[in-house]
């Protein structure tokens, strides 16, 4: 696949296509890939890759990429492409000045995993068709890609890709996913429960803000957390409960808009769940308004940003077991 | 020379934590070490290192300075910092140990900081020599002996045993008051050295070369084309800045509860879109120059007025954790080209 995505970037550079491509550069291992821009054939010949860990989502970058002069091509896996079509929806990429090249994904690889099973000091990581072969001082073993996929990829929800100018390999499909099982399990808790389970994960947040700088749904020029005349402005937490708000408020932000991308999980210093919130939203407005996918088309209006009369009233009627009826 | 057996590391902790605090590194619930407060039966991490360093025990996240009350025309200044206590931590290693050097330089220096100060002496640092250092680690590259950790106390681990030796006064005066610690030989510790020496070189960043990463060089690395590709991607978060064991900046703000006001200081980072905002505006307009702030900093402001001391200490936990893995090394492997 790397090479017929280098052959064609080349192609889309010589021929005059496109100025720049958008991609995955190496990095001094084989997991610690870089997202990068690309100007030229002879670097995209010395850094560009694909490999099992590619898993960096490339959308959000076309927010300013697609806004400088020229135009850029860039390789979108599946879920990126619900991404960056969500993204176009929202009128924050110049789709004239982007050439988006589908390419087809079986599940990225997350680093942490492998370090988990190997042990501590791991040495070394390469490919060997379906398997890992990480190293230490001490073991060589071998591991299956499916035992250390990012969450994401273990419950993938499409190989479809939804916008692109060209394919490389083949479409795919919506798949059958049960990247709901989680939320499910958190939704039998009792009330104690469940404030328990968040109030732990949450404890460890140490407000890198890593999950809101890399969300494609978090896309305003300037977080009100930022904004020091906010009002809101909010480098360090009052309290431990306020830290816990940060996370709530920012689910609450981008439901209906979050593809499920799973970039806040994979990039979390502190392993914390973050993904599980935002499904609890798409898998609420699933059950209320119907099914409904951020970044699957153009045209379908988001559920929370649109109004029928006989919209449920959530607060009312609304039971665990039951849904818009 | 003491030793205990490893099957006794318990009783051990038990007895460091009658008399004082004690902090280890523990596996949290998602199988990360970090250092937590022992309580019996916590068990000791067979991590090569905990997410966030043992700087957090000095240097908190956030530290409540002082509350102001105002009644009528009377402002009543309330002095809340913690009460002093003294507390051991053990398992430190030789990379969070060294930077203790780095960050006394700059909150042990006139003016002072209390609160950093105060921890620093009641603190007892317990060093325990590294097992399975990994791809990520580049101590040597610092001068940093993995194999001797600093600290009141170091220890080695074999499979069995615990060796154990006191380094300053202090040190010794609380291995006298352990009982549980039996007297050894050196030797044992010597052949657990030698293989961690000889596995630390032959770790892949094991020889990063630094030439060059000096005053003499600062306008050419502050000029350097190669910053706009190596902070293309950064993301602007503060994780590497969080993690990082040597990282000391930090902002005052305040909190107005409506009753009072309280002063506080929080970590700051300099990857963030505010840091260092002044009236005039942001005296570092774009991610570039956040970015080249942080390894300017490191690899050529510090050690210009530090007496060529890096502060960095190759923890390594900036390449595991950035999440687009533009780290430390990579600047400094691309800058090299430019020097060379």
């Amino acid at each position: 696949m790397q090479k017929r995505m280098i052959a064609k970037a080349t192609e889309l550079l010589n021929n005059g296509t496109v100025d720049r491509v958008l991609g995955w550069k190496t990095g001094e291992f084989f997991y610690d890939l870089t997202p990068a821009v690309f100007d030229s054939v002879s670097a995209l010949e010395a850094k560009f890759v694909f490999n099992s860990f590619s898993g960096a989502n490339l959308s959000k970058y076309l927010i300013a990429e697609s806004r400088k002069p020229g135009k850029i091509a860039v390789f979108l896996k599946p879920c990126d492409s619900y991404s960056f079509t969500q993204l176009l929806k929202e009128h924050r990429i110049l789709r004239e000045n982007v050439y988006v090249i589908g390419v087809q994904c079986d599940g990225m690889c997350d680093i942490d995993k492998v370090r988990n099973i190997i042990g501590e000091g791991l040495l070394s990581v390469r490919k060997d068709g379906n398997h890992l072969i990480a190293e230490t001082f001490d073991a060589t073993k071998t591991i299956a890609k499916s035992d250390v996929l990012l969450e994401r990829c273990a419950v993938c929800k499409s190989k479809k890709i939804v916008t692109y100018d060209e394919l490389i390999g083949e479409q795919g499909d919506v798949c059958e996913s049960d990247r709901f099982d989680e939320v499910a399990r958190l939704e039998a808790m009792t009330p104690e429960e469940r404030f328990e389970f968040w109030r732990n994960e949450l404890s460890r947040c140490i407000r890198c803000n890593a999950c809101r700088n890399v969300c494609p749904a978090c896309s305003c020029e300037k977080c009100v957390f930022d904004n020091d005349n906010s009002g809101v402005k909010n480098k360090a937490a009052a309290d431990s409960f306020e830290e816990n708000m940060f996370h709530i408020i920012r689910a609450f932000h981008v439901a209906s808009r979050c593809t499920d991308c799973g970039e806040c999980s994979r990039v979390c210093p502190q392993h914390i769940p973050l993904h599980l919130l935002n499904r609890k939203f798409i898998k609420d407005i699933n059950e209320l308004y119907g099914p409904y996918m951020a970044g699957a088309d153009l045209n379908t209006k988001p559920a929370l940003m649109d109004y029928t009369k006989d919209d449920c009233e959530p607060s009312i009627v609304y039971e665990r077991n039951g849904g818009a009826q | 020379m003491k030793k205990l057996s490893l099957s006794n590391l318990n009783d051990l902790f038990s007895a460091i934590a009658e008399k004082e605090n004690l902090y280890i590194p523990t596996d949290n619930s998602v199988g990360q070490a970090a250092f937590s407060l022992w309580s019996d039966g916590a068990v000791l991490s067979e991590k090569c290192n905990t997410v966030r360093s043992a700087k957090d025990l000095f240097f908190p996240q956030v530290e409540n300075l002082v509350n102001f009350k105002v009644t009528g025309k009377q402002i009543e200044v309330i002095e809340n910092r913690d009460p002093a206590e003294p507390f051991v931590v053990f398992g430190v290693r030789a990379c969070d140990l060294r930077s203790f050097d780095i960050l006394d330089r700059v909150f042990l220096s006139e003016p002072v900081d209390s609160y950093y100060r105060t921890r620093r002496e009641n603190a007892l640092l317990i060093g325990l020599a590294c097992s399975h250092p990994s791809q990520t680690c580049f101590c040597t590259a610092f001068g940093i002996d993995a194999a001797e950790p600093a600290g009141d106390i170091t220890c080695w681990m074999s499979d069995d045993t615990l060796y154990w030796r006191a380094n300053t006064e202090k040190g010794a005066t609380f291995t006298d008051s352990l009982a549980i610690l039996d007297d050894c030989q050196d030797d044992p510790v010597h052949k657990l050295q030698e293989d961690l020496r000889d596995r630390l070189g032959r770790l892949p960043l094991h020889d990063l070369d630094l030439t060059g990463f000096d005053s003499d060089n600062m306008i050419k690395l502050f000029n350097s084309e190669k910053w706009d590709e190596l902070s293309q991607s950064c993301l602007g978060c503060g994780t590497c800045t969080f993690i990082c064991p040597t990282c000391q900046c930090y902002d005052i703000q305040e909190f107005n509860t409506g009753k009072e006001v309280k002063r506080f200081r929080c970590w700051d980072s300099c990857m963030y879109s505010n840091f260092t905002k002044m009236s005039a505006g942001q005296p570092r307009p774009t991610q570039k120059e956040r970015f080249r702030q942080r390894f300017m900093h490191k690899l050529v402001y510090y050690p210009s007025n530090n007496e060529g001391i890096y502060s960095c200490v190759g923890c390594g936990r900036c390449l595991q954790k950035c999440p687009v893995n533009a780290n430390i090394v990579k600047v400094i492997k691309t800058l090299r080209e430019e020097l060379s």
